[in-house]
């Protein structure tokens, strides 16, 4: 949509206030980094951090050796929504151990988009129970990957033992149209849970 | 703009061998901007930062992607420029649960992009 909001530029409109995030997690090739570029309106950034193996952040900068640490990257874009907000959707590893790294990031999240693939259901189970075990509500999007096994939308929530409750949707990361619609499922869940906590 | 190479002196240089910001307001999506530019006595790192920000608001992560500089780095930088008087904090830290009056505001944002 050529939305006169949307800046192509660097830089937020003058007039933004509010900035809010949302995640997007998955395990490795599941389309995250495709889902934020199809949506961002900047060319997708990524970030670095050096965490130690047992995933915590190297907090002690001086005399860190490298075959303690590990870089994990996130990939991230913006949508500029109205005059005054933006969103920033952040592409997240699925693994437990970044326990820093996720504290950081779901920290004041509105919630969690978890893409998964057919061909690997099973690899998205770490990923939901750390949604879980954190209490930040998501949404399920199943990204259509050409040639996947299509399987009715019930076994894959059986599958992936999800509450009656939780969205739980096809979606394609390429299209934009389709990348949308989960977001708006997502938010439309944060919305009734808002009304009606659990 | 074309984002500046990552530097080759060491991270902990950058920040004179501090791992944390001298305040813990910044999350990644907290927004800052230029309140004074000059940038007499500002550490090269810190001049960056300057430089970069001199166009226009941006989220600490943005900040972090375009200097390529870890987030944490990022902050201390960020928290120092704050403390100095030449950037401000322009959007508060996100709290820790949104209102509906927000949600609602994402959500009829996210419909109008379709």
């Amino acid at each position: 949509m050529g939305s006169a909001l949307a800046s192509d530029g660097l830089y937020l409109g003058a007039s933004v206030k509010t900035a809010v995030k949302i995640l997007v997690v998955g395990h490795f090739a599941v389309g995250k980094t495709t889902f934020v570029g199809t949506l961002s309106e900047i060319r997708p950034l990524r970030t670095e951090e050096r965490m130690t193996r047992a995933g915590e952040l190297v907090d002690d900068l001086a005399g860190v050796e490298d075959k303690t640490t590990t870089t994990v990257a996130m990939d991230f874009g913006r949508l500029t929504l109205t005059e005054q907000l933006v969103l920033y959707l952040f592409g997240a590893p699925g693994q437990q151990r970044f326990t820093q790294l996720w504290h950081d990031l779901s920290l004041g999240a509105l919630g969690a988009l978890v893409l998964v693939d057919t061909n690997r259901l099973e690899m998205s189970f770490e990923v939901v129970n750390l949604l879980e075990q954190r209490g930040l509500p998501y949404a399920v999007a199943v990204n259509q990957f050409d040639g996947a096994p299509s399987y009715p939308l019930e076994e894959i929530r059986e599958a992936l033992d999800l509450l009656p409750t939780t969205p739980l949707l096809l979606c394609d990361a390429r299209d934009h149209d389709s990348s949308v619609r989960a977001l708006i499922a997502l938010v439309d869940h944060l919305i009734s849970l808002e009304r009606d906590p659990a | 703009m074309r984002p500046p190479e990552r530097p080759l002196v060491r991270l902990h240089v950058v920040t004179g061998g501090r791992a944390h910001p001298s305040r813990n307001v910044f999350d990644l999506v907290t927004l800052v901007a230029v309140a004074r530019p000059a940038t007499t006595g500002l550490t090269p790192e810190q001049r960056r930062v300057m430089e970069l920000c001199r166009g226009g608001a941006l989220s600490v992560a943005e900040i972090a992607g375009h200097l390529r500089l870890p987030v944490t780095i990022t902050k201390v930088l960020l928290s120092d420029l704050v403390d100095s008087g030449h950037l401000v904090v322009r959007s508060p830290a996100p709290s820790q649960r949104p209102s509906a009056g927000l949600l609602q505001e994402v959500l009829d944002g996210l419909r109008a992009r379709l």
